[in-house]
């Protein structure tokens, strides 16, 4: 029923899309991890100066279809003049430019309110028993505050991630050539499901695996601490109380 | 300002809240099945259920629509073929409403089974031993605080379906996003259309939290806050 003899010659296009895909995953989820956690201190911070436009930003990317926000980036901004005639042209111009750009936004907003979250929870005694012990405000939030609210939003971070690595499908509608492009251009030349669109399905299956088994490692090292005790390090026996015995 | 494009424009809105809310009311039908299967003594069933869910999140939404759009095209044809009734075409409406609900039906069948398991199984032993039949423990035990605790869960795959709509102008839909590329096109102002349409959607789904955020509390009253998931 398959034809393998297409499989193998589009193998190496699927290869290529498979590369796309990563890198648009790749920059825009460091850029978006760079950009949420200043963000998501501001976004928990007391001041309203600091609070209400970082709240502002992630309602309008969560509010909005990530496809709208692509094509005004893409479609839109050359309506302007200013643009078209900025030196920042050239990058707009590019559809890789555009896409990264809005896929950045887009997990920037989703990440700070995952964080923001994480931070909320926050025990209030922990900062106050690292002020206390004399930390600086510096080493409190290095070494007491953000390693405590990092390993809180962890596993949320893991699912915003593999969405992330979802969403870059639609990168495919701004001409960008990834996995689903290719998938799409396989099916425009032979009309064949499981060689085209089938195919990408099993490289998004691979990479969401992947992605997943790459979080539980990540979880395993960051939330040891969570483990029950019997397995981590095998307790002593304890010594029984002999006045009942 | 809109080059009286915007009664189109809002047209097109129309179109892409039927297809949320019918694709909703697919997601729940999935949903509901997908929790019931899970939570059931079959391990065929669960078995099947837990495939559904993991394949289903474990692959973007476009490409679900595709296969489903496509996919769906060829299976009609072939027993269009078999019965002699000649060539059709898949209704992009169908093909969109029904790939959205069958893919966050996965993601509501999770919410679902959350919210039956939230219940403390004592309370449905409790009506079981006061001596009420299999129904009313359903309508007057289960189905009120399964609702309750679905909600929050229930609001965020509301939203992110909601959005997802968007994608059904890819398979040719004629959704407000559509009518925002044709609008552009015909004006040469890209940015005002699709800048006016992600207002729109703003403003629907405001809207959907402000109201699901009051039936929230609605159903939570008498619930203190502490005990609140």
């Amino acid at each position: 029923m398959i034809d393998w003899t297409i499989v193998r010659e589009m193998l190496p296009a699927f290869w290529h899309g498979l590369q796309m895909t990563l890198l648009l995953l790749v920059t825009s989820a460091v850029a978006g991890l760079l950009l949420s956690v200043p963000l998501s201190v501001a976004r928990s911070a007391r001041s309203p100066w600091a609070r209400w436009p970082v709240f502002g930003f992630t309602f309008v990317i969560r509010g909005t279809p990530l496809l709208v926000q692509l094509f005004i980036l893409y479609y839109g901004l050359p309506q302007f003049g200013v643009i078209r005639n900025s030196t920042l042209w050239p990058l707009l111009r590019d559809p890789w430019f555009c896409a990264w750009a809005a896929f950045t936004l887009n997990t920037t907003a989703y990440t700070t309110e995952i964080f923001a979250g994480a931070i909320r929870t926050t025990p209030a005694g922990e900062i106050e028993a690292a002020r206390a012990m004399g930390l600086t405000r510096a080493q409190v939030f290095r070494d007491v505050f953000w390693p405590g609210a990092w390993r809180r939003a962890l596993p949320q971070y893991g699912n915003e991630i593999i969405q992330l690595m979802h969403a870059t499908a639609l990168a495919s509608t701004v001409t960008i050539v990834e996995i689903l492009r290719v998938g799409r251009d396989v099916y425009t030349n032979y009309l064949k499901i499981p060689e085209s669109f089938g195919m990408a399905a099993v490289f998004y299956l691979g990479l969401t695996l992947v992605l997943a088994g790459l979080f539980r490692l990540l979880e395993r090292h960051f939330l040891r601490h969570l483990d029950p005790r019997a397995s981590a390090t095998p307790m002593p026996e304890p010594v029984k109380a002999s006045a009942h015995a | 300002m809109f080059h009286g494009y915007l009664p189109m424009i809002l047209d097109g809105l129309r179109v892409t809240l039927s297809v949320a809310v019918v694709s909703l009311a697919v997601a729940c039908v999935f949903g509901l099945a997908g929790a019931s299967a899970k939570l059931s003594h079959s391990p065929v069933l669960r078995g099947l259920a837990g495939l559904y869910t993991t394949v289903i999140r474990a692959l973007p939404d476009l490409l679900l629509m595709l296969i489903v759009f496509y996919g769906g095209q060829i299976l009609l044809n072939r027993v269009a073929t078999a019965q002699g009734w000649g060539y059709m075409d898949v209704n992009a409406f169908a093909a969109g409403t029904i790939t959205l609900g069958f893919v966050f039906g996965a993601y509501l069948t999770e919410t679902f089974r959350g919210a039956i398991l939230a219940i403390p199984r004592g309370q449905i032993e409790a009506g079981h031993a006061m001596g009420l039949s299999r129904g009313q423990v359903m309508r007057d035990i289960v189905i009120p605080q399964m609702v309750r605790h679905a909600i929050p869960g229930f609001t965020n795959n509301w939203l992110v379906m909601l959005k997802a709509t968007a994608l059904v102008s890819i398979i040719g839909l004629d959704d407000m996003v559509h009518r925002a590329s044709l609008a552009s096109a015909a004006t040469r102002e890209p940015f005002t259309f699709y800048a006016l349409i992600g207002a729109i959607y703003l403003a629907v789904t405001t809207v959907s939290i402000l109201v699901l955020g009051a039936l929230n509390r609605r159903m939570s009253r008498g619930i203190r806050s502490e005990a609140r998931a």
